[in-house]
């Protein structure tokens, strides 16, 4: 296992053309993971799974030719955490409470058929059904940092579009200050986590139009080049990076654009422990535990915690003038 | 047991969360047996049980010191600085080390040499254990995010075994 001590400057993501060079790629599998190889691609879109054909063998289900076509637009110098990893340690309560049972009880969740229901303050509502949603957009692939507000992180190879493109086809009007979001919930046919009220369900989130028009707000639909599993928020997720884990919503069913500030689960249920903005900052600690650290997946000793998880030049611009220690 | 797991492999995505909650958890569970026994005792007369409080303290004793031993190595690489920022800040960690300090004096006078040597005031020494456990409890219940039901659980056990040897106690006044 790779191990340092102390921070490691991870430097930010450098967006990339279609044409860029690809170096500085070290991407392990779970029986590769001592072995460092570095990738050097030219041209053209390729595929991660085009190196790792056996991953490539997974179903890619309906947008094959999407994922065929990615187009890599962020990555990062940090090594991304294995696939098996991601998709076995998850925080998704619908499907259980402890790390390993979304994976255990990912069947559950039924993903076909699935819409989304678009409604609020703008000028294209409706229900869309998935093809409806993600037909219009190229995939791309973005590997970002992810980090929990219960200080462990990883690094993820997303694939998806930019969230901005996806809310534009719906019209937002001048009253959309606000766009908050629902996962899955059907009271007649609860999901295992369901059946008990640790969170008020449906799960809710919730974003300022500024945040969810940003660059780097991606709508997720994949994982390592393939399509997602239900464990990590099948077939739809949000991801917000330079947030805590919890605001990055996943396996949507409605997207609603509002005057006013949305509620958000977690805010619901601890509200001194858990903000709207829910911004990472190593400056501001959770009420019971420390964010200046954090333990990156796949690592044994704990790194320093980046303000807004590495992604302050792109986003700080947003919070100028709030006070970051008040919205929380 | 959880050594073969490292090696193998089986913890999991975060092995060293795995590590400190299961030593965590046994180190309760061994602290409530040792709870039980007395009430156990004198509910079915299992006198025989007796004999075995000891190796389940010390058991009790070896989970939590491997539990801090966990905390202390990989969570803050000995850096004491952000151990005591720790302690002092975050109220589950006070709570926990509270108890894990004060188990610490019993673990050491558990033989039977010391025991002689300190009559009754071993026992008196040896009821800081009610205030252990209740710490050990909290400590988990401040630590979990939303699922209260396993800490919830062994309060409940906890509960339940202080107050069978408060109703012996009160009969005991009684006579």
């Amino acid at each position: 296992m790779t191990t340092y001590f102390g921070s490691r400057k991870s430097r930010l993501f450098r967006p990339r053309s279609a044409q860029a060079l690809f170096t500085d790629n070290d991407v392990t599998d779970q029986k590769l993971f001592e072995q460092r190889r570095r990738f050097i691609t030219a041209g053209g879109a390729i595929s991660l799974a085009a190196y790792f054909p056996h991953l490539a063998l997974a179903n890619v289900g309906k947008f094959s030719d999407k994922f065929a076509n990615l187009k890599k637009t962020y990555s990062l110098d940090d090594e991304p955490s294995t696939y098996e990893d991601i998709t076995s340690y998850n925080n998704f309560y619908e499907l259980g409470y402890s790390k390993t049972d979304p994976k255990e009880n990912a069947d559950a969740l039924q993903i076909d058929p699935w819409s989304v229901e678009i409604s609020g303050e703008c000028d294209k509502p409706g229900t869309y059904t998935l093809e409806d949603i993600i037909t219009p957009h190229d995939f791309e692939e973005r590997i970002y940092r992810f980090r929990c507000v219960e200080a462990w992180s990883m690094v993820i190879p997303w694939t998806g579009f930019p969230l901005a493109d996806l809310l534009k086809r719906f019209e937002p009007n001048s009253k959309a200050r606000y766009v908050s979001f629902e996962t899955l919930y059907d009271e007649s046919r609860p999901l295992p986590g369901q059946k008990r009220n640790v969170l008020e369900w449906p799960y809710r989130e919730g974003l300022r139009m500024d945040e969810a028009m940003h660059p780097l707000t991606f709508m997720v639909t994949g994982l390592y080049g393939k399509t997602l599993p239900n464990q990590n928020g099948a077939p739809l997720r949000l991801i917000v990076p330079w947030k805590y884990g919890f605001k990055s919503i996943k396996s949507i069913v409605k997207i609603h654009f509002t005057e006013t500030q949305p509620d958000t689960s977690w805010n619901l249920s601890a509200p001194r422990e858990y903000g709207f903005y829910s911004n990472v900052n190593p400056q501001v600690n959770h009420p019971r535990w420390s964010q200046r650290k954090e333990r990156v997946i796949g690592q044994l000793f704990k790194k320093d915690t980046l303000m807004f998880n590495g992604y302050e030049q792109d986003v700080a611009a947003l919070y100028a003038d709030m006070d970051l220690s008040k919205s929380y | 047991m959880l050594i073969a797991g490292v090696f193998r492999g089986e913890l999991g995505a975060n092995p060293v969360e795995t590590l400190t909650h299961e030593t965590g958890q046994w180190g309760l569970r061994f602290l409530l047996i040792t709870l039980s026994i007395t009430p156990l005792r004198r509910l079915f007369r299992w006198n025989r049980l007796f004999s075995y409080r000891r190796m389940f303290g010390l058991f009790c004793f070896f989970y939590i010191f491997l539990h801090f031993l966990i905390y202390l190595v990989f969570d803050h690489y000995f850096d004491l600085r952000s151990i005591i920022e720790d302690i002092i800040e975050r109220p589950y960690i006070t709570v926990g080390f509270s108890g894990f300090v004060l188990l610490i004096p019993l673990a050491i006078t558990s033989f039977n040499a010391i025991q002689r040597k300190m009559g009754r005031t071993w026992t008196k020494l040896h009821r800081l254990v009610y205030l252990i456990a209740i710490l050990g409890v909290i400590h988990f219940w401040w630590l979990v995010k939303a699922d209260i039901l396993e800490p919830l659980i062994y309060g409940m056990i906890l509960t339940l075994l202080l107050a069978i040897r408060f109703y012996y106690y009160r009969k005991r006044k009684a006579r």
